[in-house]
């Protein structure tokens, strides 16, 4: 055991492979990663089995660095488990105890090593000793580095996700419906800002092309606040769509909200309703509609006379 | 909940968590629903100068009450180059970014009590306080 510390590390992963195998899967099952369902008994062994294996290539190789390309494959695979882990629903600590399980039984592996040497007694078992702290050194750094990096994976996957879900908020949240032949409406929901603004734009303007509308509707009954910038907003969505020759009624301007942008001293030059209902009556009088009282049609009379 | 809490203004992500911030303290103090509207957009427009103008900053939100009425202050504080004129900038219609120019005005008429306290080089912090008027 007098050689570099990874040497000795390696060494003793070597020996004593199988044993750190079984113990890291009981440790793994123990946590309970497997009574969540999430994942099975064998994909678990599969994994353990393939990430201990080229752990050990790289320690072979003569790396304790994680950063070290050695460990290239380790990462990746990591990377893989990770992922997978995090797109599953796995809680943070359940994704890291994959890694940071794998510290007792590699020091139990040490343990194992150092009682052999001192069965050989004399100056085997000082060798054994000098090497442990150095030895507990490499693997605490290594199995650091690799956690922090199974982490790093770990969040991005669910930053990816939340982007993900923003991104089908803001699409789904702006939907433009037909009400009526020409008469377009635009209900918005949520915190109208510049990123929204710009796809409900893009999305109007399109359905008004598409539809050859003339009247189009915008309803922020749900958007909660209507600060300056709101109706800036606001504004210039109208004024793009009277250049494509649509015009547009603003409703569902509720009261508080109504006292409050007269205070802000915002001046909405639209016309604009209470409510939808309201807007739609003004948009069918400007294309000549009108909702009439249908006469009751009886309904035919059933069986025989 | 807490009698004063400091929130971060680094993104227009950070203008919608002080809105809600804002909104719910004032549904804790007791606020019909004009008041609400009226604290929640003051509070937006400020958030987003402190943002937009001063580079980013903090704001304070305060629960108060004072002889029986309750009542919500805000002080947004950011380092940024400050306004050389503010009497200007309160005025409608001034602006030196692209906005309405509304905002610094507006949320002064939107509040019970304004201070700012501002000049060039020096940063910008702004008090509004608004009152339960039930």
């Amino acid at each position: 055991m007098a050689q570099n510390g990874s040497g000795s590390v390696a060494q003793a992963v070597a020996a004593h492979q199988d044993e750190i195998f079984s113990e890291w899967l009981a440790l793994q099952m123990e946590s309970g990663a497997l009574r969540s369902g999430r994942i099975k008994e064998a994909e678990l062994r599969t994994q353990c089995r393939a990430f201990l294996e080229v752990l050990r290539e790289g320690l072979a190789e003569g790396g304790t660095d994680a950063d070290a390309p050695v460990f290239g494959r380790a990462k990746e695979m990591l990377t893989e488990v990770s992922r997978s882990r995090g797109m599953q629903g796995f809680t943070p600590t359940e994704t890291a105890a994959f890694v940071f399980s794998l510290k007792r039984p590699m020091f139990n592996a040490l343990n194992r090593a150092i009682e052999a040497a001192a069965s050989e007694g004399g100056g085997a078992v000082r060798a054994a000793s000098a090497a442990t702290a150095r030895y507990t050194w490499d693997v605490t750094l290594l199995l650091d580095q690799l956690g922090l990096h199974t982490m790093e994976v770990f969040l991005k996957t669910r930053e990816e996700v939340i982007a993900r879900q923003g991104r089908e908020i803001s699409e789904l949240s702006t939907p433009v419906v037909k009400l009526w032949d020409g008469v377009l409406a635009l209900p918005l929901i949520g915190t109208l800002d510049s990123e929204r603004t710009q796809v409900v734009m893009e999305n109007l303007l399109q359905t008004i092309v598409d539809q050859s509308a003339e009247i189009a509707i915008i309803d922020i009954t749900g958007v909660p606040t209507v600060d300056t910038l709101t109706a800036q907003h606001l504004l210039k969505t109208v004024a793009a769509a009277r250049l494509m020759g649509a015009d547009c009624i603003v409703s569902g301007i509720r009261p508080q909200i109504a006292q409050t942008m007269v205070h802000l001293g915002v001046e909405l030059d639209v016309t604009s309703k209470a409510t939808l209902a309201d807007a739609f009556r003004v948009a069918l009088t400007r294309i000549g509609r009108a909702v009439v009282k249908a006469p009751r049609v009886e309904a035919p009379a059933a069986g025989r006379r | 909940m807490e009698a004063a809490a400091v929130f971060e203004i680094r993104s227009s992500d950070d203008v919608v968590r002080v809105r809600q911030e804002v909104r719910a303290r004032a549904v804790a103090a007791g606020f019909g629903l004009v008041d609400q509207t009226k604290i929640v957009t003051a509070a937006s427009e400020l958030a987003r100068n402190t943002l937009d103008h001063g580079g980013g900053g903090a704001v304070r939100v305060e629960s108060v009450s004072q002889g029986g009425r309750r009542g919500v202050r805000l002080t947004f504080e950011d380092q940024g180059p400050g306004i050389p004129d503010v009497e200007q900038a309160l005025k409608d219609g001034f602006t030196t970014g692209r906005g309405l120019g509304l905002g610094l005005g507006g949320s002064k008429r939107l509040s019970n009590e304004f201070a700012i306290d501002s000049a060039p080089g020096r940063g910008t912090r702004v008090t509004i306080a608004r009152w339960n008027s039930r």
